[in-house]
Parts: C-alpha cells; sequence; structure tokens
C-alpha cells in the first residue's frame, strides 16, 4: 500500500462498461512527512474520499479489483482507506 | 492507472492470434499538470480512443480483463476517454 493525497478529480464518460459508476481520483505518492514524490496516478475511490485528504492506495490489480467484488473491472489502483494519522520514529 | 496522451496508433501484420482485429496504440504517460512523464508505450484499445485524445490505461494483468472470456495477450490497455480532470491547489502549490 502507497500512503497518497488525493490531489483532483477526473470525469470520464467513455470507459470500460465494469469501471461505469466508479469514482475516478487523481492521487499523488507522499512520504511519511507529506512530501510528494513520484507521478500522479489514478485510482477508483472505494471509501468515500475526496479531493485533500490523505488516503491509502493498492496498486495491485488483485487487491484493487476487490473492491468491485466479483465484477471483473480492469483497475489496478484503489483507494482503501482514508488517513486519519501516522505516528512514526523521525530523525 | 495513468493518465496518458495517444500519439499515434501500431500496424502490425504478423502477431499473437487473440490480438488479432484489436488496435494497438501509441501512450505517452502524462502526470497531473499535463507534462509528458516517462517512456512512452503501446497498448490494446477497449474504448475507442483516438489520435490526441487524453485517456486512461490499466497496466498489468487487468488489461486483458475488459476482453474476456477472450483471452488477449496484453499487459496494458486504454479503459476510458478522459472529458476533464481537475487539480486541486493542493496538487499545483507543493511541486
Amino acid at each position: 500500500m502507497q500512503l497518497a493525497r488525493v490531489i483532483g478529480t477526473v470525469v470520464s464518460t467513455q470507459k470500460n462498461l465494469h469501471l461505469e459508476g466508479a469514482k475516478l481520483l487523481l492521487v499523488q505518492p507522499i512520504d511519511e512527512r507529506g512530501v510528494f514524490f513520484g507521478k500522479a496516478t489514478l485510482a477508483v475511490d472505494a471509501v468515500g474520499s475526496g479531493v485533500g485528504e490523505r488516503v491509502l492506495v493498492v496498486n495491485e490489480g488483485r487487491a484493487a479489483g476487490e473492491i468491485f467484488q466479483k465484477r471483473i473491472a480492469p483497475v489496478d489502483s484503489a483507494i482503501i482507506g482514508i488517513v486519519d494519522e501516522i505516528t512514526f520514529v523521525g530523525k | 492507472m495513468q493518465l496518458a496522451k495517444v500519439l499515434g496508433s501500431v500496424v502490425t501484420t504478423q502477431k499473437d492470434p487473440s490480438l488479432a482485429s484489436l488496435t494497438l496504440l501509441v501512450l505517452q504517460p502524462l502526470d497531473s499538470d499535463r507534462k509528458a512523464v516517462g517512456r512512452q508505450l503501446v497498448a490494446v484499445d477497449s474504448v475507442g480512443a483516438g489520435v490526441g485524445e487524453e485517456v486512461f490505461f490499466v497496466l498489468g494483468k487487468e488489461a486483458s480483463f475488459p476482453f474476456l472470456p477472450k483471452r488477449v495477450a496484453t499487459d496494458s490497455c486504454v479503459v476510458g476517454i478522459i472529458d476533464h480532470w481537475s487539480v486541486s491547489k493542493i496538487g499545483k502549490s507543493t511541486r
């Protein structure tokens, strides 16, 4: 799982039928201090998160597809949690 | 999934039979500010995307799901055409 921040929304009318009704959000990976790194990717939202929130993203197909239960959706990235707090031992 | 722009298409005559009649597109992955990032790649199309359009694509085994029960030999597939996207100030300010 990857820590990320939701930075935007994506609207797509023409998409795979298994993705209908799915909320697509732009997520940017962050480190434990909240600093952005890497590139922004697209994830399907399963927990009702919104722009600005810190979230947990799974980037593996099996786990991401689980949010659609039995539907065989072509999804490789999904938001599966909203982060309340991160505690770590800093340097 | 990642954002990308369709740069062109690829024509191949001799290929795996599972890829017959499928469109192959050349994609340039994009960042949230429309800047090209990373290397270009070839992906199968499942939504009727055309050159110049902004799309999103999946990588890995899931790329073959849109064609089930047919098994297609691909690891990247365009699964949606993007109408528009917006990035909040949070996303822009820390860049």
